[in-house]
């Protein structure tokens, strides 16, 4: 009776003993590499900002030098800066009008974006799906698709604006006929390169053209796509910036030419600058987003 | 006894421009249910695509294919095919990829949870239900084939297409797949049709083996019976008379008689 009473205890002390024991010696090694992979994050860190930061800090003072005597056709940073302090402060305010802050500019111009760029985005991938496709599809539209692709995006805004009688219609339409090209041609591409081994798997498995498509084409052809749809964002924010010069009314475009038509120089250099940012956030989003919906076929 | 698979005067001929090819010649077979059937010939002689012609995924130019006496001239999952490069979709996981035949075959018939636990069946009869979850590029050649051969059996086929499916793996891990489907086959009782050029896996794996004459217009040159004991054992194998003799048959076949030329 009493054996297995001491057995328990005996494994009762022992249990404890390697409790206790236990997580000192395992604890203090672990917290060690934790530091060392902060530090080894913030050294990686560094070296991606700290070159950039030196080359903008260099370029800044260049500018500044050269734009710093008397009689310079061009501001300054600093001057820059001083000139443009509220509207960089206060990008909200709305006094009627076009004389709005530069967030209501940007998110006019984003807005017409984001209309003619979706629908180039679904007219695109359509287009480019039914020429992959189809041999006499590709026959029948692929010369014309070479051909009305290099028409410069301005050379539209005219058409569009007889077309449509209208400033805002017309520069969505020029956003859409600029950006649909590069999603058509690579998606036609992307459709084209389905491996032959695909197709089979869908004929034995007898999918129905509705879940081929689904299934099949759009996993197998997302990077081709996901690559016009990164291009074609890219043409349609510079589209839109020249569309807007010519349209007026409120938008970064226009925004631009009435600060060159009241000489507001550094207006338009704060401008440029967010253009610049806006472009490069966009170009971004759509990589990132490629990049999460492509993860299973870019790693094979 | 009513042939179950039965391939009657096959021809075919490729024709691009005006140069027409013809790459089979009459071919004649009839499979009998539950039979292992290897075809073995020199590359470029025209059996896969013989085997393209069953599964319904390029046409014969004459004749046809008749499975249980009616004819199949369009691809379905009654012929699964095992492809040679496994050809999973790299974008869905492992159980997806068993998952989208199943989902098709018994989407009338079977339950989303019987339907699950039948891909899970099918996935552990291949020993790969533990990789359930992972993508076709985070596991090794062997298990994507494993994969593949999982994928056809869960559309349970009434005959199943091998074409070359240990082609591309290395030796050893060859040699283990020969034994799982020698295995499943014992259990299962499956009709196979299988493509090779290896003399040793046709030999151990097969009940008949058809070798084909070298292209153009390649014909069934012998059909070779294999009457060896199953279940087969690779090393017992190695020194037993009568596996010796069925290999010296087919190598005879390859490498006296039709000797593959090289600028065919």
């Amino acid at each position: 009776m009493s054996m297995p009473a001491m057995k328990t205890e005996v494994s009762a002390v022992a249990i404890p003993q390697t409790a206790t024991a236990a997580p000192v010696v395992t604890m203090t090694p672990k917290r060690a590499p934790r530091a060392e992979t902060y530090a080894r994050m913030a050294r990686e860190a560094a070296a991606r900002v700290v070159p950039p930061l030196i080359v903008v800090a260099l370029l800044l003072v260049v500018w500044e030098l050269i734009c710093r005597r008397a009689g310079s056709s061009l501001p300054p940073p600093s001057k820059v800066f001083k000139d443009t302090r509220e509207l960089i402060l206060d990008p909200f305010f709305d006094n009627g009008g076009i004389d709005k802050g530069l967030f209501w500019h940007l998110s006019a111009s984003l807005q017409r974006v984001a209309y003619g760029y979706s629908l180039a985005a679904i007219a695109g991938i359509a287009l480019g799906t039914l020429v992959g496709q189809s041999v006499w599809a590709m026959r029948g539209l692929d010369p014309l698709f070479q051909v009305l692709r290099t028409i410069p995006p301005l050379a539209w805004l005219p058409l569009s604006l007889a077309a449509f009688r209208d400033g805002q219609p017309s520069a969505i339409f020029v956003i859409f006929i600029t950006s649909v090209w590069p999603i058509i041609i690579n998606t036609a591409v992307g459709i084209r390169n389905i491996p032959q081994d695909y197709r089979n798997v869908a004929a034995v498995v007898q999918l129905n053209p509705l879940e081929f498509f689904t299934k099949i084409m759009i996993p197998a052809a997302a990077p081709y796509m996901f690559t016009g749809l990164r291009i074609g964002i890219g043409l349609s924010w510079l589209a839109i910036v020249a569309a807007e010069m010519l349209i007026g009314g409120v938008g970064i475009g226009f925004f631009i030419w009435d600060a060159w038509n009241s000489s507001h120089i550094s207006e338009i250099i704060l401008a440029l600058f967010y253009v610049g940012i806006i472009g490069f956030v966009l170009d971004r989003l759509i990589a990132g987003l490629g990049r999460i919906v492509t993860r299973g076929t870019a790693a094979n | 006894m009513q042939a179950y698979l039965k391939l009657d005067h096959i021809d075919k001929t490729f024709t691009r421009g005006n140069a027409t090819t013809e790459v089979l010649k009459d071919i004649n077979l009839t499979i009998e249910k539950g039979e292992y059937v290897s075809i073995i010939g020199h590359s470029g002689c025209g059996k896969s695509t013989l085997l393209n012609i069953v599964a319904g995924l390029t046409g014969a130019t004459n004749g046809g294919v008749l499975l249980e006496n009616r004819e199949v001239n369009s691809p379905g999952p009654d012929r699964a095919v095992v492809f040679q490069n496994h050809s999973l979709l790299p974008w869905l996981t492992v159980y997806e990829n068993v998952k989208l035949g199943v989902d098709k075959v018994f989407a009338k018939t079977k339950s989303r949870a019987e339907r699950d636990a039948w891909v899970m069946h099918n996935l552990s009869l291949v020993q790969m239900a533990h990789a359930r979850d992972k993508r076709p590029s985070e596991i090794s050649g062997g298990m994507k084939q494993r994969v593949g051969i999982a994928r056809a059996l869960a559309m349970e086929p009434k005959v199943l297409l091998l074409d070359e499916p240990f082609g591309a793996l290395d030796a050893l891990t060859r040699a283990h797949l020969q034994d799982s489907v020698m295995a499943l086959h014992q259990k299962l009782g499956n009709t196979i049709l299988m493509i090779t050029h290896d003399v040793d896996e046709a030999v151990l794996l097969s009940d008949r083996i058809v070798m084909m004459t070298n292209g153009p217009s390649a014909r069934i040159g012998e059909v070779l019976e294999v009457s060896l004991a199953r279940p087969r054992k690779r090393l017992e194998l190695a020194t037993n008379p009568g596996y010796l003799k069925c290999r010296q048959r087919v190598l005879e076949f390859l490498y006296e008689r039709h000797s593959f030329v090289e600028a065919a």
